[in-house]
């Protein structure tokens, strides 16, 4: 007599790893096929594009779309197709920059906060509850319009870190209470018993335990980060004209021509979301994959 | 209408003349787990029955497939992952295997019970206690809620908690873990169970609470005619409860038999091995703890054979094949080509020999001088509000001498833990000093501390959290070699590393794998060296053995006792099982809510102890020995350990201490010396 139980080996097992990581994580796939495009398009920038992104061409101002203009031109007779590549590297530059300074200068506080506890932990988490009472975009335009404009290699910046600094509360609070959960575990106590240094039991034995919630917040954010560049962008305190950036594409005289030539303002919202989408839909999936509780 | 009565009516089928009967009969059980390492056989071939009325226990180390075994009766397994390919699980008649879903939850419900290990984590905590013991009572039995109230009181009161009908309004927290266990047992109870499979009921548990929870458990199965399954790995409390004892090792059952038979007359060389290697309180202490070499096998990979002949003594050519369960001359079962010759008694477990009486040079000045040494915590309220001071460690006064371990006795929450963490600095004391070799830990300077630190050392109970999951072996125990400089250079360390590993009993590959591929055993094994490798001249083992199986707990007292012979180290070893505290210490503190109760020499200590607190507690272990145990008296010890928030005056241990009179709450008594070198807190003696 047997109790026979499904099986879930037989999906388990099937001899391909991409197929079968798509089938378990169908929406993870689509996510992975949307940065990979991103990514490619926002390196290779120059071979793919179509068109020089700033070239005007006055001969076909706000063109539809077509054969030689894929998503239709803008009141420059800029190729918005070639500009929206070109703004996917802004997006990707200033969102991984942004997010990566932002997450880990705010991992190494939550870390270290919990580790030091008592009133350095409370000073730090009071700060952090003062920068965490804003929103994130409104502090970012904050720190941008308290901030001088420096550009190095063509990239701004002060708006890196306009988006970074309403990070770190967000994911210094995450890494904060997983880095408490560490502090507790025996083998901190053996590292403290045997005498060493702070930066050391910090970086070397509760920093590897706590990368988990590191990276999974340092993707969600790179989301958050292209939509608050995108945002500062449209309001003018981000990227300037004529640089190719999609939330740039969205402000200017686009609104004044959205009735006649929607599709200036409908690819590169299409874009945002997309990307926002893509990588939000990432963290996720990193979430699963890092967190031992959702495996089956 | 009584409970007990109840269970006589018509409705019950427990009959007196079915009371031989047999309830529950499995049948070549096979249970199989789908893991990322292949499939896991963790259950092999089990075939046992438990008749009415009937206490069994299943006893094994870990990973022998005792708990799959009582998860699989209550068809708890996990469905995504495990498998019963072959086997038949007969309850009342019927097949548990074949039942639906709907049908199973009805069994559950109502004819057979669980009772978890974790009382801390088995009853809803937003819930009262009484919603949670009414809501069976109402869903299996129909009864409307006043009925159910009515029964839930009576319930409680059986399982002696007092004024239950208040306390049914309460919830968990409010609940001590003896309280909740209690609790989990009047749930189970609740619809007239005719099988309560209890898993590791009182490992949670201090020995205290233990002794009333075993009590408590084998008096409602006498009197109610319930059939128990007992899963435990502790063989002192099989003793107690069992009328038929069913070993199990690796994935197999390996020997079944009546009590009284496995303890004494054991037929196979697991049980007589396991039997061999538990510290006991009721037998003088050997010079060394005989030990099973090895490790159990890895059950994802086929064995041929006899699963135990890795680690057996008696091997021989035979034991290459299979055995079968065989009867043994009394009656029982073996699973052993060789019962026959065991039963003639010409095969005897051997001890390794060896060892001996540590010497300790008699030595004036102590290494490690404790005095009047207090810490407090204090306790902010939430919104509740029950701020306070929470005594951890009162007063507490002792010295450790070069090459001597000092046992550190007493139950969850009775300070030790904290001691042991005050001598490591981890906590700051709140009053009091701790001088080793003359240096005061609490106030030295940190340079002066950098060269204490290494000079003491600790080794954790958890095995599993007390090694950096993301570090290798090697770097683990090779990190104090180069932050404190102690070899020149890259390779030294190597080779140095290889050496501690060595010196610990595992093998130098060992250094390239991470904690997780290692088991219990080695993990601990492997923190003694992290340990070692500070060439230190003490170490706080704070329950160092205590999250270990019996054999791999053997195995590591052992190496303990071969390393202070060989280093001349000093332990102080914390831990709350008497047997294992008897035979490492030398010397033996007993705490009791912070303070010290007694203390003296081991033997006399256990031969002849002063406080009625220690007392108490010798008498609550239970020995691995049916015979002891099933003639003892009922336990003196009542009551539970008061809150440390509302400490009560005078002697801590007044409220639960059988002498207790009205002086004994006017003063803390002194700690006096008694007879030389014998020292206890309490007027009475």
């Amino acid at each position: 007599m047997s109790l026979a139980l499904p099986t879930p080996t037989a999906a388990m097992k099937s001899p391909n790893k991409v197929v079968e990581f798509c089938q378990q994580q169908p929406l993870g796939a689509v996510s992975f096929v949307i940065i990979f495009a991103m990514m490619f398009a926002g390196i290779f920038c120059e071979l793919v594009a179509p068109y020089d992104p700033l070239a005007i061409d006055f001969a076909s101002l706000l063109v539809a779309p077509s054969w030689e203009h894929w998503c239709g031109t803008d009141a420059f007779g800029r190729d918005i197709c070639s500009r929206l590549i070109y703004g996917s590297r802004t997006a990707l530059v200033i969102g991984f920059t942004s997010s990566f300074i932002g997450s880990t200068l705010g991992a190494m506080l939550g870390v270290a906060s919990a580790y030091f506890g008592g009133r350095i932990d409370n000073w730090i988490q009071r700060v952090m509850d003062i920068l965490l009472a804003f929103p994130l975009i409104v502090l970012a335009l904050v720190v941008v319009a308290a901030l001088r404009k420096f550009v190095i290699g063509g990239v701004d910046m002060n708006l890196i870190i306009a988006i970074a600094i309403p990070i770190i509360p967000r994911v210094a609070r995450v890494v904060r209470a997983a880095a408490l959960g560490v502090r507790v575990m025996p083998y901190v106590d053996a590292a403290r018993a045997a005498g060493y240094s702070d930066s050391r039991i910090i970086f070397r034995h509760m920093a590897p335990n706590v990368v988990a919630p590191y990276l999974i917040m340092l993707t969600a954010f790179i989301a958050q980060a292209i939509l608050a560049e995108a945002s500062l962008s449209f309001l003018g305190l981000g990227v300037v004209e004529p640089t190719a950036a999609w939330g740039l594409m969205l402000s200017g005289n686009a609104a004044d021509f959205y009735r006649e030539a929607p599709w200036m303002i409908l690819f590169p919202g299409a874009a945002i979301s997309l990307a926002v989408f893509a990588f939000n839909l990432f963290g996720d999936v990193l979430r699963d994959y890092l967190d031992p509780r959702f495996k089956v | 209408m009584t409970l007990v009565e109840s269970y006589q009516q018509p409705g019950h089928k427990a009959q007196p003349a079915q009371s031989d009967s047999v309830l529950l009969d499995v049948d070549n059980l096979h249970v199989h787990f789908e893991t990322s390492r292949g499939m896991v056989r963790a259950v092999e071939g089990l075939s046992f029955n438990v008749k009415r009325g009937e206490i069994v226990a299943i006893v094994g180390e870990s990973g022998s497939g005792k708990s799959v075994s009582a998860l699989s009766i209550m068809r708890l397994l996990p469905k995504m992952t495990s498998r019963i390919p072959q086997g038949r699980i007969t309850f009342d008649g019927r097949n548990l295997l074949d039942l639906s879903d709907e049908e199973m939850r009805e069994i559950r419900g109502q004819h057979i019970s669980m009772i978890f290990q974790e009382p801390m984590t088995s009853l809803n905590p937003i819930l009262t206690i009484g919603l949670q013991i009414t809501e069976p009572l109402q869903i299996h039995l129909g009864m409307t809620p006043e009925q159910a109230r009515e029964r839930a009181i009576e319930l409680l009161g059986l399982v002696g908690i007092p004024d239950p009908a208040r306390r049914l309004e309460q919830y968990p927290h409010q609940f001590s873990g003896g309280m909740r266990q209690r609790v989990m047992i009047a749930i189970g109870l609740a619809c007239n169970p005719k099988l309560i499979i209890a898993d590791e009921p009182t490992t949670a548990l201090d020995v205290t609470i233990q002794a009333q929870i075993l009590e408590l458990m084998k008096d409602l199965s006498r009197r109610l005619n319930i059939a128990l399954i007992v899963i435990t790995h502790n063989l002192g409390v099989v003793a107690r409860y069992a009328d038929r004892v069913i070993v199990m090792y690796a994935a197999r059952l390996v020997e079944e038999g009546i009590a009284e038979n496995v303890f004494h007359k054991p037929r196979h060389p697991y049980s007589m091995g396991l039997l061999r290697s538990v510290p006991r309180l009721d037998r003088p202490r050997g010079a060394k703890l005989e030990t099973i070499e090895g490790l159990p096998p890895n059950l994802a990979v086929p064995m041929p054979g006899c699963r135990f002949a890795p680690r057996c003594p008696f091997k021989i050519a035979i034991c290459e094949q299979e055995p079968g369960l065989l009867q043994t001359d009394l009656g029982g079962l073996s699973r052993c080509h060789r019962h026959a010759e065991i039963a003639a008694g010409k095969l005897a477990w051997t001890g390794i020999g060896g060892g001996g009486e540590i010497p300790v040079a008699k030595e004036t000045t102590p290494l490690l001088s404790v005095r009047d040494l207090v810490k407090h915590f204090e306790v902010r309220g939430g919104l509740r509000g029950d701020s306070g001071t929470v005594r951890a460690v009162q007063d507490v006064s002792f010295d450790i001498y070069p090459g001597e371990t000092l046992g550190l006795v007493g139950e969850s929450g009775c300070g030790k833990t904290t001691v042991g963490r005050l001598i490591l600095k981890l906590e700051q004391p709140t009053s009091g000093e701790v001088r080793f070799a003359g240096t005061d830990i609490a106030t030295a300077s940190a340079g002066e501390m950098k060269t204490l630190r290494r000079k003491i050392q600790v080794i954790f109970q958890d095995p599993y959290s007390s090694l950096n999951p993301r570090m290798t072996v090697g770097e683990i125990i090779g990190e104090p070699l180069h932050v404190y400089k102690l070899v020149p250079g890259r390779k030294e360390q190597h080779a140095r590393v290889e050496e501690l590993l060595q010196q610990v009993g595992l093998r130098p590959e060992m250094a390239a794998r991470y904690p997780h591929q290692l088991s219990g055993g080695q993990r601990q094994r492997v923190g003694i060296a992290r340990a070692l490798a500070m060439e230190p001249s003490f170490i706080v083992c704070d329950e160092a053995v205590s999250a270990l199986d019996v054999s791999i707990q053997g195995q590591i007292i052992n190496l303990l006792e071969d390393l202070q012979r060989r280093l001349g180290l000093a332990y102080l070893f914390i831990a709350h099982d008497l047997a294992v505290v008897r035979h490492i210490s030398m010397r033996v503190v007993v705490m009791y809510f912070g303070r010290v109760m007694e203390v003296a020499d081991r033997d006399t200590l256990y031969a002849e102890p002063l406080h009625p607190y220690t007392k108490v507690l010798l008498d609550a272990a239970p020995v691995p020995d049916p015979t002891i145990e099933k003639g003892r008296e009922p336990r003196l010890i009542k009551g539970e350990l008061p809150s440390h928030l509302a400490p009560p005056s005078g002697c801590v241990f007044n409220t639960r201490c059988p002498l207790a009179s009205e002086e004994c709450r006017q003063a803390v008594p002194l700690l006096r010396e008694i007879k030389p070198g014998h020292f206890a807190a309490c007027i009475k003696v």
